[in-house]
């Protein structure tokens, strides 16, 4: 009880301190949506393991840590390192929050095409004319997911992207939330506002990097709003420093016939929880949920989705794919609720596990709720080992065996990253996973 | 070439090859038959060295090495090469990077030069022509979605393109229809050679009407219990494998 108490007290605390010197702490309804927040958060406290939402994953070791909500000081860069992880290549504009803070000077934003619109939050909240205030907020269930309201009670900097009726970014853009070797201790709340408007097309890259292996905390919400016929696609790259905890949320409403696809890679982070919540709020909207988590060492990933189909004619296709070695642990749960009005439904779900270990540990749940008569729904769920047959077919043709189990959990995880639809990122992610595998280095020459 | 002297080998702790005696020559294409359960696919499983087989007494000396020890990876690099009765689908694996993984893993361990891409493309195009298959099957998964006859062409591939010393055909005929057949055997004629040796494992001598082995053995109940030339597979396509089964548990 003391613990519980405590670590809300220092949320509180925080909060306490460092409110007048949020962006826009003048304003009124940012103060009262901040408070609220807090209160809700207060309230609710950190998850335990009565939540059902919260049964795998424990959040007693962000609490015991007691991070500090105060920026932390700029500290000089590693520019070097820094130019490297920003992967220029990956998008034409960027924006790069540098230990939660909007570095202008890293960033690149010319050339935005008409009725785009790409700031940093905290300009946009203390500018009134800015057309944030409309959009904030509007997609996030705070009561639902406490640390929601956590990021909402410290909004300060992030990103607002703006795409007004008909805009159309044929780049995509590029956010980059960098921990430095300050962020050691610290805690960051970072907020992406997405209002997509009619007929708008977007794609985004979302991507967290460390440039050091400090213990911190990322508590991320990313909000997108599409309004009619809107289309974003949104790529998240989780990377964070080894020894981080990552806890984001995704939500998103979607306007009549808009289209939303995300491709989530969560590779980083000791302790790695990612909601994403769709409102298919309107007749005709599709919706494409993808993931991959690699899991290894003593590394927890969960991933906990909830699509809400709410009006007819929606489709919801989601998959995701686990990768788990050591005492790595990978959890899914897929919750999709068919609401009464939501005829013509088609939700399909899927979500595969491969165990690399006899630690390894993989819990996957898929959770339907069908209110409706005339739907399709479907759903799988497997947690599954190599195959042995294939490995010894592998063998068989010279391989050897680190080769071959690399080479068949590539092709696994491949799957999904097939799917990203920026060949430079593919190519990374490509990488990426190989260096993970023991045999990686074996089998990269030849592909 | 090979040598296999008194091989016992169980499976889940049953006897499954009760005392195998095999001696096979460089130049030479033997014939393993026997009718289903008399463990002719559990030798070639043992040969290649896949695992769930445990080998309770006996020897197999292939090249003057002593086989059982080696990883079926180093088998492989050494020239023994096992085509799949049931060959497997990969999918995300594209049948080019595994032709090309494995002639450059051969390769590397004779000692040669790995080859490039444009070589390797060069070469597989050569082999392709042997087996009539389209280069489409190149950049397909492997063996995903190939038909059966599909699948046993690419084996043959895969053989002609390590060139192994020894190559082990697990029932490489069941399955295929007559034109299927006849494009596998035409494949296996052009691999045969004086510095090769082949075994063929199958249950109908139909196959042997292609492919003409010089010696033809009967495995029933774990033992080879009669060996000759190729009149004796046509014997039992005459006769059955009753009387050869009748024969084997009188022993």
């Amino acid at each position: 009880m003391n613990a519980v108490m405590q670590a809300h007290q220092h949320y509180a605390a925080e909060f306490e301190r460092v409110e007048s010197v949020l962006a826009g702490a003048a304003s009124p309804w940012l103060r009262e949506l901040r408070r609220n927040a807090l209160a809700v958060f207060v309230e609710r406290g950190f998850p335990t393991a009565r939540d059902e939402d919260w049964k795998y994953t424990r959040t007693a070791a962000i609490e015991k840590r007691a991070f500090s909500c105060v920026p932390a000081a700029a500290a000089p860069l590693n520019a070097q390192r820094l130019q490297q992880v920003l992967h220029t290549e990956f998008a034409a504009h960027r924006i790069v929050i540098v230990d939660g803070r909007y570095r202008p000077e890293w960033s690149q934003l010319d050339g935005l095409p008409a009725g785009v619109r790409v700031t940093a939050l905290a300009a946009a909240l203390s500018d009134e004319s800015s057309g944030v205030r409309t959009a904030l907020g509007k997609a996030v269930n705070i009561q639902r997911h406490p640390f929601a309201a956590l990021n909402t009670a410290f909004i300060d900097d992030g990103v607002f992207i703006a795409l007004q009726k008909g805009a159309v970014l044929d780049q995509p853009v590029q956010i980059v939330f960098v921990a430095s070797a300050a962020q050691g201790g610290h805690a960051t709340h970072p907020r992406v506002v997405v209002a997509a408007d009619e007929h708008s097309r977007a794609t985004l890259i979302e991507r967290f990097v460390a440039l050091d292996e400090a213990v911190y905390f990322t508590n991320a919400v990313t909000e997108v709003v599409l309004g009619d016929h809107a289309s974003v696609e949104l790529c998240r790259l989780q990377e964070e420093s080894a020894k981080a905890f990552h806890i984001s949320g995704v939500f998103v409403t979607q306007g009549r016939a808009s289209r939303f696809t995300s491709h989530a890679i969560s590779l980083g982070a000791l302790l790695a929880r990612d909601d994403i919540d769709v409102q298919l709020a309107a007749p005709g909207v599709e919706c494409t949920l993808n993931g991959l988590y690699m899991a290894g060492g003593r590394q927890h990933a969960d991933t906990h989705s909830r699509v809400d189909h709410l009006q007819p004619h929606g489709t919801s296709h989601e998959f995701y794919k686990g990768v788990l070695d050591g005492h790595g642990r990978g959890v899914f749960n897929g919750k999709v609720i068919v609401h009464p009005d939501a005829q013509k439904t088609d939700a399909r779900q899927r979500n595969e596990n491969l165990l690399l270990s006899d630690d390894a540990e993989a819990d996957t749940k898929p959770e339907l709720e069908i209110y409706a008569d005339d739907v399709k729904c479907a759903h799988g769920a497997t947690v599954g080992q190599l195959d042995a047959d294939s490995v010894f077919y592998l063998r068989s043709r010279g391989m050897d065996e680190a080769a071959a189990r690399s080479l068949l959990t590539y092709a696994f995880a491949s799957e999904i990253i097939e799917r990203v639809p920026v060949p430079a990122i593919r190519a990374y992610l490509q990488q990426a996973v190989l260096a993970r595998l023991p045999g990686g280095p074996a089998i990269e020459e030849f592909l | 070439m090979l040598s296999i002297k008194n091989l016992k080998v169980n499976v889940d702790g049953k006897a499954i090859l009760k005392g195998i005696d095999l001696e096979i020559q460089a130049g030479e294409v033997h014939a393993i038959m026997g009718p289903n359960g008399s463990g002719k696919s559990t030798l070639a499983n043992v040969l290649a060295g896949r695992e769930g087989y445990e080998v309770v007494d006996g020897t197999v000396t292939y090249q003057g090495q002593n086989l059982l020890e080696l990883a079926p990876e180093l088998r492989a690099r050494s020239g023994v090469f096992l085509a799949f009765q049931y060959p497997v689908e990969i999918p995300g694996v594209s049948n080019v990077y595994l032709l090309k993984a494995a002639v450059n893993a051969v390769r590397k361990h004779r000692g040669l030069d790995e080859l490039d891409a444009m070589d390797f493309l060069a070469l597989v195009r050569e082999k392709m022509k042997l087996v009539k298959m389209d280069e489409q099957f190149l950049y397909r998964a492997v063996n995903e979605g190939f038909s059966g006859g599909e699948k046993k062409r690419n084996e043959i591939l895969q053989m002609a393109l390590l060139e192994p010393a020894l190559g082990i055909l697990d029932e490489t005929d069941s399955g295929l229809d007559i034109d299927a057949l006849k494009i596998v055997s035409d494949g296996v004629n052009a691999l045969r050679s004086k510095d090769r040796a082949l075994v063929l494992v199958t249950h109908y001598q139909r196959l042997l009407d292609y492919v003409v082995p010089d010696r033809v053995h009967v495995l029933a109940h774990g033992r080879i219990v009669k060996s000759g030339d190729r009149g004796l597979a046509l014997e039992l396509e005459q006769k059955g494998y009753g009387w050869i089964e009748t024969q084997a548990a009188a022993l």
